[in-house]
């Protein structure tokens, strides 16, 4: 066998080898990796919504800035099936990728259970704070009317205010506005979502 | 060649004399990266060393029958195999380690550390003095990254493998130091102690 030959023949048995190699083993543990991301995702939802022993998970599509977007809505029960809370995530870009948030609202739809980062590649020691409880703590019974505002430096004097970690004040503003972006499309499926009595009643009698 | 004495060398070597970080100053993108906290840099190092022991073994084993012209992309492509698995298995068993490295785990592939020992050790000897200086070579690495975390996430974040040990009431956290630049310095007085050190100890001995 000549020389290329054997090159060409030794690589392409390698790179067939190590691509069986790579798909067995990803076919093993795959849905391994799957469960964490999911299992993870539950525990903040859970952690989220006060007093809630499971969730529904409400889907729907709207238009976005970017065209459509998913919004996911999980609603939380207690163990006698009346619901807790609301729970949706939120994202938008920080200082260094982009920030998710899990925010839980309360049934009165105005003030917030709290809120839980999901994922995050802010600096760390700086922006990673934004991901400690001394920062997210501050969400809890947070109003989001007319929408959440943060201040720096001082402690904040408003029900809707926040105060700005100190020298991760971008990282604390995605984290305000990814949530205040959310909040109005959330708000709107949940109020088509709450009425559905009315709404079919409604329907029903226009075709009439 | 490979009697215990020139094995134990070879594994010492890695360990001290040619250690990849402080004397062939090898794979600084991890180093620098990962190095701000124990976790981080114990993961970093154990995924290291398990990716260099199997694509050592298995440069040396295929040596003969892989021609010159083509043998660092099969090298490179038998480490990214390598990676990918320990990648997949750090996301699967140890998704909160996997998170803390992120791109860092992939980014092994390109560890100049692992091309290295292939190029310069493993296809040239057999797999057991492969496997020695790969092992050598990843506790070498290994070792240096824990020093180095230790220094940086004490003096950073006053803590140690993410349990306080300076609480922020005493000690106020110079955070540069698990920020870019804390990497650096604290690398170049690292390699310049040893060098001190080796200089003086080497002119005893």
């Amino acid at each position: 066998m000549n020389q290329s030959a054997k090159m060409i023949v030794v690589l392409s048995v390698f790179a067939v080898l190590s691509g069986a190699i790579l798909a067995g083993f990803y076919h093993s543990v795959h849905p391994r990796i799957l469960k964490n991301k999911l299992e993870e995702e539950r525990k903040m939802i859970f952690a989220v919504l006060e007093g809630s022993k499971s969730y529904d998970t409400v889907e729907k599509t709207i238009k976005g800035a970017k065209g459509p977007e998913i919004v996911k809505i999980f609603v939380g029960k207690d163990e006698s099936g009346n619901i807790v809370g609301y729970a949706f995530t939120a994202k938008g870009p920080g200082f260094a990728g982009t920030i998710e948030v899990v925010v839980g609202l309360k049934l009165d739809k105005k003030t917030m259970f709290g809120l839980r980062v999901l994922n995050q590649k802010e600096t760390p020691g700086l922006g990673t704070k934004i991901a400690q409880e001394k920062f997210t703590g501050q969400f809890k019974g947070l109003s989001i009317e007319p929408k959440i505002e943060y201040v720096k430096n001082k402690k904040p004097t408003k029900p809707n205010e926040i105060q700005a970690v100190t020298g991760a004040t971008i990282s604390s503003r995605a984290v305000v506005n990814a949530v205040n972006a959310r909040v109005a499309a959330v708000l709107d499926i949940l109020k088509e979502e709450n009425a559905p009595p009315e709404a079919e009643e409604g329907g029903a009698n226009g075709r009439r | 060649m490979a009697d215990d004495k020139s094995l134990f060398s070879v594994f010492k070597n890695g360990i001290w004399t040619e250690n990849t970080i402080t004397v062939i100053v090898l794979g600084m993108c991890p180093t620098l990266a990962t190095s701000n906290s124990a976790s981080g840099a114990l993961a970093m190092g154990l995924a290291a060393t398990f990716v260099i022991i199997c694509s050592s073994a298995m440069v040396s084993m295929v040596r003969n029958i892989v021609p010159g012209g083509v043998r660092i992309a099969a090298y490179v492509l038998i480490m990214a195999t390598f990676v990918t698995v320990a990648d997949f298995y750090l996301q699967a068993f140890f998704p909160e380690m996997s998170k803390v490295l992120g791109a860092y785990v992939a980014l092994i592939v390109v560890n100049c550390m692992i091309l290295a020992r292939a190029e310069i050790f493993a296809c040239k000897n057999g797999i057991a003095p492969s496997m020695a200086d790969a092992l050598g070579t990843g506790i070498g690495f290994t070792w240096v990254l824990l020093v180095l975390s230790f220094i940086r996430e004490i003096l950073g974040s006053g803590s140690i493998f993410g349990f306080v040990i300076l609480s922020e009431n005493v000690f106020n956290p110079w955070v540069v130091m698990i920020l870019p630049p804390g990497a650096f310095i604290t690398l170049g007085l690292f390699i310049g102690g040893i060098n001190y050190f080796t200089k003086h100890r080497g002119a005893s001995r």
